[in-house]
């Protein structure tokens, strides 16, 4: 089977026209829920329904033959009709200019033999009829750039440059949801459901010719062909990042085998060094594969693995050095030129070290000064900067508190919310100037993400982390994924 | 799947490029003290046979063997231990070297993804260790750094208890013949080169084993049914 063409994808992620076939009266059923969904994401083509008395369902007067619809309006269909009347719809609409279906449909291969010749009869008839047919038994299908939610769940995400594939409907979900909560958005996502037609690899390769995407992001199960999907992350991986997180690692470990060789190459020793091979970012879970994502979509890659910690208190800095030891970024001994430069704007007692512990001897623009002299060395490829919010954490407590406003309460508020949003978007600017990463972490943005500081790293485009370790994570996939580039001169 | 004994698989495994040592197959204990004596001692004497796989675990290798009356002695028990299974068998006679370092290389043939490589730290834990790293069969010069990169034991890349670092040209040579052989030969299923010793910094197979596949299911089929 030979990937979807860019036309038939265009007709999926951003139909000039939608119509829901088998939408229902009843708000508890997918035919209701998708509708609802599409109007309710602000979709702004022509929205057509279908159902079997002709009703109303929330102000679409629904067809009961899809006869009856407007030829060459609709690009896309969305299928919440019986496995069993599918194939005479789908017919209907391809006779009315319809190139793609996502069939939310069960019955097919999950469902036994009977199943699994219906399944086959669908492939078929996509063929015959040139239309792409996503799923069947899938969730649905999103695309920010068109306003789409096509899905028989929520939620609707942000809109940015992630691309999500998966093999199950709810990590679709788990994805979206994360990017709902960080803010760093999302560009298409698809649940493959069954895949009969469509792979998650062939939606990944439409990512990686699709400009609203900057980045893949796939969840996978079984693989029935290994050799083809490596072919293919490969191909894909080389013209954008790929982060894959993948279930049923621990399946079918050590096997009996004549050699050695053979006992200790297990399924998920093969799928990992595969996936290395081929340049993929292979995430241990999702929140990890998220974030990686996320990271790719909004920070600079980096040139090389030299990292500086910028911290406000001397722990946290303690705690990132050992991480960075343990990964594949290094810890960079500060030169000398730098150091002279960081003494002009700190008291003595700075850490005059890598994490550069600022060690309460910041005033008013010390911080972003100091950001801009480390990003701008030459011998520093990324920053990763703990510490925002802690003053906007105290201002909060204050402005909760019965001595609010007096006392000169308020005065004191609104200057540490306005330096912890200086800070986040100096972090932003300072990175886009010049085109170094700068991971912002702070547990705040998880405990309390309307403090100024993560709230400003949130209205810059980028992920607040959760963690000084979790920003490491992210910035080494990061690393991993630029060096194999420079490696092979991608 | 058949196995090819270990002469036959080091003279499928040597045009590719994998670095054995100079070795002398031999029928008997005399010819067997001829050959220690020309390779100079101490050797090593091992049963070879096509049917002879974990040769280890068959107490079927004898070490350091430093004089004549000593490898007569090993190449006759040797002889007395083989049993009908084995075949025809000979005996093989090789250097003995002293290496701090083993590792595993090996190719071996995946359902899902095909023909694949492996390195991996070798010895008698390897298996529970697991320190091993696996990419796909061609690989390339840059594959086959970055597989070396990947082993979590670094520190015995390095200079080791003593012994040079390693070269990490001769290991990167090692992994591309592995490639050539379970890519270009069609027969070839899965190759263990157990241990890779460390000589003088670079590695040297003193074991290999060839797996090959069933030349012809049908034949095969035939032979039993007749």
């Amino acid at each position: 089977m030979s990937r979807p063409t860019t036309e038939q994808f265009n007709a999926l992620f951003s139909p000039r026209g939608v119509l829901v076939a088998g939408a229902s009266t009843h708000p508890g059923k997918f035919g209701f829920v998708s509708l609802h969904n599409v109007l309710a994401s602000g979709y702004e083509g022509k929205v057509f329904a279908t159902n079997r008395d002709g009703s109303e369902v929330l102000g679409i007067t629904c067809e009961k033959d899809i006869d009856d619809l407007p030829a060459g309006e609709i690009d896309l269909v969305f299928v919440c009709t019986p496995a069993s009347a599918n194939n005479a719809l789908l017919r209907q609409c391809a006779a009315k200019g319809i190139k793609a279906a996502f069939i939310t449909s069960a019955g097919y291969g999950e469902a036994g033999d009977e199943g699994i010749k219906a399944q086959a009869e669908l492939v078929a008839l996509g063929e015959e009829l040139d239309m792409l047919l996503a799923g069947p038994n899938g969730q649905g299908v999103v695309s920010t750039p068109a306003k789409l939610c096509a899905q028989i769940v929520a939620p609707y995400p942000p809109s940015g440059a992630i691309g999500v594939a998966s093999q199950s409907g709810n990590f679709v979900s788990s994805f979206l949801n994360w990017s709902v909560q960080t803010g760093v958005g999302i560009s298409r996502a698809v649940s493959a459901g069954n895949a009969a037609a469509v792979g998650v690899a062939d939606y990944l390769d439409f990512y990686a010719q699709d400009p609203e995407t900057k980045v893949g992001l796939a969840y996978v199960e079984g693989i029935a062909d290994g050799r083809a999907f490596f072919d293919s992350v490969r191909s894909i991986a080389e013209r954008k990042p790929l982060v894959i997180v993948k279930g049923g690692a621990t399946a079918g470990g050590a096997r009996a085998a004549a050699s050695h060789t053979g006992s200790l190459a297990s399924d998920d020793r093969v799928f990992d060094g595969a996936m290395r091979q081929a340049g993929v970012v292979r995430a241990a879970t999702v929140e990890e594969a998220f974030e990686a994502a996320a990271t790719f979509a909004t920070q600079p890659l980096p040139t090389g693995n030299r990292t500086v910690v910028m911290t406000t208190a001397g722990g946290w800095g303690v705690v990132t050095a050992d991480a960075i030891h343990e990964s594949n970024l290094e810890l960079l001994q500060l030169p000398e030129d730098l150091l002279a430069q960081i003494d002009t704007k700190l008291p003595p007692r700075w850490s005059r070290n890598n994490p550069v512990d600022l060690a309460g001897g910041e005033t008013r623009d010390t911080i972003p000064e100091v950001m801009e002299m480390i990003a701008s060395h030459d011998s520093v490829d990324s920053i990763v900067y703990l510490g925002l919010g802690i003053q906007s954490n105290q201002a909060k407590m204050m402005q909760d508190g019965s001595f609010y406003p007096e006392h000169g309460l308020e005065r004191i508020v609104a200057y540490h919310q306005r330096q912890d949003e200086r800070f986040a978007t100096a972090a932003a600017e300072i990175s886009a100037a010049t085109g170094k990463p700068i991971l912002t972490a702070t547990e705040l943005g998880t405990a309390d993400p309307d403090n100024a500081g993560p709230a400003a790293v949130r209205a810059s485009g980028r992920l607040c982390y959760a963690s000084a370790n979790r920003a490491v994570t992210a910035l080494g996939h990061l690393w991993r994924y630029a060096e194999f580039q420079q490696r092979r001169n991608v | 799947m058949g196995t090819l004994s270990e002469e036959a698989s080091k003279a499928l495994l040597a045009p590719f490029g994998v670095p054995f040592l100079d070795e002398r197959t031999v029928p008997d204990a005399a010819a067997a003290v001829g050959a220690a004596s020309e390779l100079g001692m101490p050797v090593v004497l091992k049963l070879n046979g096509d049917a002879i796989a974990h040769k280890t675990e068959r107490g079927l290798v004898k070490l350091n063997l430093g004089s004549a009356e000593a490898v007569e002695a090993a190449a006759n028990a040797l002889l007395a231990a083989a049993t009908p299974a084995d075949g025809d068998v000979s005996l093989l006679v090789a250097p003995m070297i002293a290496s701090n370092r083993e590792f595993i290389c090996g190719a071996s043939t995946d359902e899902q993804f095909g023909p694949t490589v492996l390195l991996g730290v070798g010895g008698i834990l390897a298996e529970a260790i697991a320190d091993v790293s696996i990419r796909l069969a061609p690989i390339n010069r840059i594959d086959a750094e970055e597989m070396i990169e990947q082993l979590q034991t670094q520190d015995l890349l390095g200079a080791f208890r003593g012994e040079d670092a390693i070269d990490r040209t001769g290991l990167i040579d090692t992994l591309m013949a592995l490639s050539a052989a379970i890519t270009e030969n069609a027969d070839v299923a899965s190759i263990d080169l157990n241990p890779v010793l460390i000589h003088h910094g670079a590695p040297i197979a003193v074991d290999a084993l060839v797996e090959v596949h069933d030349s012809n299911q049908t034949a095969t089929a035939s032979e039993v049914s007749a």
